[in-house]
């Protein structure tokens, strides 16, 4: 009894604000954009019958979100901001996640720490941070400027490279922990064994300790990866009016045109874009797990 | 063997100067007399002083502190709960479910999960306000909650538990006296994790609320769209003052208890 109310509990709670709001975002999907509050049609009825109400669901929305370009360029604009972000963190998170691997033993804990704080601040923060920095007149053009690099100030607020900087730098800590971890454990003795063997420094980098990183640079991929494909506050922030991304449409769709129909179909497509890498994800966790075993 | 080369330092120097540089900037400019954030006119607390009076920002800090609480709170209880389902439960019907049900709202998207709770809201007539946001807050935070404490209770020895039901206790006094002391660390960081993820959330709070309740990300979020003020970067230096206090406390505080730890087997021995 006991441990079927332990069961039950957390067990209903899930369905009821989890799965359910799911299957009425498909529902919705499938319903058409009425002028009417709440604005979409068809509304169930109980004296006409579930039937009637089924019959009145089509594939519309689906179809206008192939017809119109605006939804497809979202969705790739979304996969190329991820895509370059996440190599753009790797190039950041690496060097870094490798410096403190290799930091004297009682430094580790503090570095650790240095990380996550950034991590524990509010992400609207740090993203609002950065557009005192990248405006027009903001402290990184006055600093070029002062030191001569440049002549004119730069545009980079509201701009793609602004959305990149704002995405490595918030997402950052997903990528180090995990290649941290992965060169931590790693046995010092492997690289010089490589170096006796007549391996240069970089040769036994590449050889013998990126290998064995490996998992750590492919977790740390998808934990950046696989937000960044929803993300909605730094691309809205940070981003212009020509940068798309999906998260971003999906809220205009919902906030500005109020057509709750076709935000749901856009929520929908971008789940089944979210499948592919959250399964190779786990692929990736359960072989590691298996290695460790 | 252990010795920072060149390469190390420097590129821990620059990576660290890039995370901190731009809290740095934002902290120093909330202590700047003019209203312009670029450029330096002397040091004023002038911002403070607005930002104390101001009544949207001090209601929805009060909004923002309640929700969390609530949420927090419910969620560690119900993610305690699902992460003793998780672990210990064994086989049950729906099992896979259950799983998958805990995981998927690790990586859903905010923007879907906002939508989908406001549909339900909208679907079950529930008014939006906190009530509301308590309800989506608890169910994406419990997730996050049940993982740390199952990472715990895995590791987790029964047979204490199991001594202790040998020994007289009812089932629920064993979990309360026994287990409970055990994974209170991860229970107490889950809680953390939840209140922060509560304070921090724009997304799911601007869906799920409604204009009787604003929150304090929702309100930044629109103070900021419009661009950089002064008044909002004393807000941050607040906030980041906050969680540095709390983390830093709180690390100092598992640190002496780790210490104290050693020093009993030591004893023990």
């Amino acid at each position: 009894m006991r441990r079927f109310l332990l069961i039950l509990i957390p067990y209903a709670w899930l369905l009821a604000l989890f799965l359910v709001p799911f299957a009425i975002v498909f529902k919705m999907a499938l319903s058409d954009i009425a002028v009417a509050r709440p604005p979409y049609f068809p509304q169930f009825d109980w004296a006409e019958g579930i039937w009637v109400f089924l019959a009145e669901l089509d594939f519309e929305n689906f179809v206008w979100l192939t017809e119109d370009d605006l939804y497809w360029k979202a969705y790739l604009s979304s996969l190329k901001i991820a895509a370059i972000s996440t190599l753009l963190a790797l190039l950041v998170g690496y060097p870094m996640a490798y410096g403190m691997a290799r930091a004297p033993e009682q430094w580790r804990p503090t570095l650790m720490m240095l990380v996550i704080l950034p991590f524990w601040t509010s992400f609207l923060i740090r993203v609002y941070a950065w557009m005192g920095i990248l405006s027009n007149e903001g402290f990184l053009n006055q600093f070029l400027l002062w030191t001569g690099v440049i002549s004119a100030p730069l545009t980079i607020l509201n701009t793609n490279w602004a959305v990149y900087i704002g995405i490595v730098y918030t997402y950052l800590p997903f990528m180090i922990l995990p290649i941290y971890a992965a060169l931590e454990r790693m046995d010092g003795a492997l690289i010089e064994a490589a170096e006796d063997l007549g391996c240069s420094r970089l040769s036994a980098f590449w050889l013998v300790t990126f290998p064995l990183s490996r998992p750590g640079v492919i977790a740390g991929s998808f934990l950046v990866f696989i937000p960044v494909l929803g993300e909605f506050v730094i691309p809205s922030l940070l981003g212009g009016s020509d940068t798309l991304m999906i998260g971003k449409v999906l809220w205009e769709e919902f906030f500005s045109n109020r057509d709750w129909p076709v935000a749901s179909a856009v929520a929908v497509v971008l789940l089944l874009l979210l499948i592919v890498p959250i399964v190779l994800f786990q692929r990736n966790q359960q072989k590691q797990q298996e290695a460790d075993r | 063997m252990i010795r920072m080369s060149w390469f190390n330092t420097v590129s821990l120097t620059l990576g660290f100067a890039f995370l901190y540089i731009p809290m740095l900037i934002l902290i120093l400019f909330s202590f700047n007399e003019s209203k312009l954030v670029t450029v330096w006119a002397g040091f004023s607390t002038k911002w403070y002083k607005e930002l104390f009076q101001n009544e949207a920002f001090l209601s929805a800090a009060w909004v923002t502190l309640k929700v969390a609480v609530l949420s927090s709170t419910f969620a560690t209880v119900l993610g305690t709960m699902a992460a003793l389902v998780l672990v210990r439960a064994g086989r049950f019907w729906g099992r896979t479910l259950f799983s998958g049900m805990i995981y998927a709202p690790l990586v859903m998207p905010e923007v879907i999960t906002g939508l989908s709770l406001l549909l339900l809201f909208i679907g079950i007539g529930l008014d939006r306000g906190v009530l509301t946001i308590v309800l989506a807050h608890t169910t994406f935070a419990m997730c996050y909650v049940s993982v740390v404490v199952s990472s715990r209770l895995v590791s987790f020895d029964r047979s204490l538990e199991e001594a202790a039901l040998d020994l007289g206790c009812t089932p629920l006094d064993a979990f309360r006296l026994v287990t409970l002391p055990i994974i209170a660390p991860a229970v107490i960081s889950g809680w953390l994790l939840a209140f922060t993820l509560s304070l921090d959330d724009l997304v799911i709070a601007s869906f799920t609320s409604g204009p009787a309740a604003t929150t304090l990300p929702i309100k930044i979020f629109s103070a900021v769209r419009l661009g950089v003020s002064p008044e909002i970067n004393a807000l941050s230096t607040l906030m980041i003052a906050i969680v540095a206090v709390g983390v830093i406390s709180a690390s100092l505080v598992t640190k002496r208890q780790v210490l104290r730890r050693q020093r009993d087997v030591q004893a023990a021995q």
